[in-house]
């Protein structure tokens, strides 16, 4: 039962990191964000209790939420998508495809080294790393950079589970999630600024 | 009292207190004061041993246990203290003069805390998530809110963020190389991931694009700052892992590596310098130069590569702090720092000028200056391993020259009959003037800074032994 659930929230996560590269309303991003820790979440339950799993979720959500929240309050104006973003949507379906092809490709040998985490959590996780660097390296706009890095990173996490369950470690790789978002949140309103300081 | 309090929680708070000032002149004292004073504790005050203060009895623990981990500091790690907080208490003094007080005081303060958390803490492959906390600080250091931010910054936290989970990994596998030392294929993962991680971290070439793009978007003064504390307790967190895996010390791999890598940065570094047109790029690629130096150190036998190592410290926190001081001068003074705009500037500010040379020329190994006894020392000991790595070196140090000799060039070049108009202010002035006679007298005397340095390999368990 476990296991067909895990291999749900692996194909959830395909869907909302496929989504993430697809979608161009922050909306969008925000939500598929928010529900794919849950996917993430899932994958966790695999190798942590419910408690520490759901720091994991907890600290996403937040993480989306601030982002959200800061995004929201902006204007549309000085925050358009960036000339540079490839528009074909057919051309990130084909790099989503590709990264998909590698993760199955490399899930075998990955999951022996990751202390056998098991093959949906492996999947996942690479998954999660893959999209978040196809990502970061088509964007350089600042929401888009900070879902990437988030998604990186969230990836590394559930694979790192695996290995390391330890409650300073879960704690302080929270802190960085929302310290992300923050991140994020602080550029995103700096980046919609007019440039003069107030006296 | 324990010693990760005294060096670690007390500066984070101390540094939230300050965000509330606002005054340029109090912060750059207090600041400052409170680094010198954590400095001397660090140097005069032992760790682990009772001291009789009157009818009081002190005594500083190593340990401090939270979420049950460790952040330990033992005696040896004493000087090093002192070192990181009274390099640290330059920037702290000088902020005043650059204007950044508000900025780089309490966040300076918190990234020093928590590189030295990183340091501390036990099993030491955590610090990846302090030194990743660091830089998610270092972040509203570098960007106002009220300007967009450049494209450096996006690069700055992309690349030092992706270093944290090869490190976390690496650390991970490492164990496992421990455990079964015979699995060669384990052993290159890990090394592979650990190469990788501190490519990232260290803006290990072609990694490095970051440095000069935020030289031309920040203030010279912060990015100064930050590309003194992140390399040099990154170096140190990275010796830490040669010292605990023996076996990663003795791979000439793994030395061939470190030494490519070094001389890469320091090539490529010269080479780039003495090609720019931008006196804030020139810096930039002087401080790969100064990472590439210290990689090389870490290739060399460890019991003349670790005292080297530690040498070159002292040096670059004080040409970097007067390089960047100087030229936060200049840019006040001009449209953007390129050559075509700079122009002429030794007639305006005439000190911050003398200091960008003379504090380029210290990187650049020039002889009387604070640079020149590490960098000699490094490259007799790197040519009785390799000569080629030494005229490597030697290719990139001229590079590095050539580009000293232009900026003087361009600065110095005013149109006939300009009159001197100086616009520095008596606080910069003070400042850069202390920073320059601090050069000459490293150079003239670098046997001052042993009393610091002298008992720092010991912190390393086999390395400095």
């Amino acid at each position: 039962m476990t296991v067909t659930l895990a291999w749900i929230a692996v194909a959830l996560i395909i869907i909302t990191s496929v989504g993430l590269l697809l979608v161009r309303d922050w909306r969008w991003s925000i939500t598929l964000l928010a529900i794919q820790y849950i996917g993430i979440f899932v994958l966790m339950l695999q190798l942590w209790p419910i408690g520490m799993a759901s720091v994991k979720v907890v600290a996403g959500w937040m993480a989306a939420a601030i982002l959200g929240m800061t995004r929201s309050g902006l204007s549309d104006e000085n925050l358009a998508e960036e000339n540079t973003w490839p528009r074909g949507r057919l051309f990130r379906v084909f790099a989503a495809v590709m990264v998909l092809i590698i993760v199955a490709g490399v899930t075998p040998s990955v999951d022996t080294i990751m202390a056998d985490a098991g093959f949906a959590v492996t999947t996942g996780s690479l998954l999660l790393i893959g999209m978040g660097l196809l990502h970061l390296g088509i964007t350089a706009h600042i929401l888009r950079v900070t879902i990437g890095l988030m998604t990186v990173l969230s990836g590394f996490e559930t694979i790192y589970s695996a290995v390391e369950g330890s409650v300073l470690v879960a704690a302080l790789l929270a802190v960085i999630t929302l310290g992300l978002a923050l991140v994020g949140s602080y550029l995103l309103i700096a980046s919609n600024s007019t440039g003069t300081e107030p006296a | 009292m324990n010693a990760p309090t005294i060096w670690i929680v007390a500066p984070l708070a101390f540094a939230i207190v300050l965000l509330f000032i606002t005054n340029q002149r109090s912060l750059g004292i207090l600041g400052g004061v409170f680094a010198v004073s954590l400095a001397a504790i660090a140097q005069f005050v032992p760790i682990e041993e009772a001291v009789q203060v009157g009818t009081v009895s002190l005594k500083i623990d190593s340990s401090l246990t939270v979420l049950g981990r460790i952040l330990l500091i033992p005696p040896e790690e004493g000087p090093l203290l002192a070192l990181i907080y009274g390099s640290g208490s330059l920037w702290f003094f000088g902020a005043e003069a650059s204007r950044t007080a508000t900025r780089i005081v309490p966040f300076g303060l918190m990234i020093t805390a928590l590189m030295v958390a990183s340091i501390a803490v036990e099993p030491f492959l955590y610090a990846a998530l302090f030194i990743e906390m660091a830089i998610l600080i270092a972040i509203p250091l570098l960007t106002s809110i009220y300007r967009p931010p450049g494209r450096g910054v996006v690069r700055f936290l992309i690349y030092q963020t992706l270093a944290m989970p090869f490190i976390l990994l690496a650390g991970w596998l490492l164990a496992g190389v421990e455990a079964s030392p015979g699995d060669l294929a384990l052993a290159a993962q890990s090394t592979a991931m650990l190469g990788m991680g501190f490519a990232f971290l260290l803006a290990i070439f072609p990694l490095y694009n970051w440095v000069p793009l935020l030289m031309e978007e920040t203030s010279p003064f912060i990015v100064g700052f930050l590309l003194w504390i992140l390399p040099t307790i990154t170096i140190i967190f990275g010796a830490g892992f040669l010292d605990r895996y023996s076996w990663l010390h003795s791979s000439p791999q793994i030395v061939i590596a470190l030494r490519s890598a070094g001389l890469l940065m320091v090539v490529s570094g010269g080479l780039w310098a003495a090609f720019q047109r931008h006196l804030g790029r020139i810096m930039a690629y002087g401080s790969i130069v100064e990472t590439g130096f210290s990689l090389i150190a870490l290739s060399l036998d460890p019991k003349l590569g670790i005292p080297i190592l530690f040498l070159l410290i002292p040096a670059r926190a004080l040409g970097l702090a007067v390089w960047s001081l100087s030229l936060t001068v200049i840019k006040e003074n001009v449209e953007t720092m390129r050559f075509g705009a700079a122009q002429g500037m030794l007639r305006i500010t005439p000190l911050a000028g003398a200091g960008m040379v003379i504090a380029a020329l210290s990187t650049s190994a020039f002889p009387l200056l604070a640079g020149f006894p590490a960098r000699l020392a490094l490259w007799e000991s790197l040519a009785r391993v390799s000569i080629s790595g030494a005229l490597w070196m030697g290719i990139g140090i001229i590079g590095l020259l050539t580009s000293v000799f232009r900026s003087l060039a361009v600065i110095s070049m005013a149109e006939e009959y300009t009159t001197w108009e100086l616009r520095e202010s008596p606080t910069q002035v003070f400042m850069l003037g202390l920073g320059v006679i601090g050069l000459f007298a490293l150079g003239l005397f670098p046997q001052t800074v042993q009393y610091f340095l002298s008992n720092l390999p010991a912190m390393f368990e086999r390395l400095g032994r």
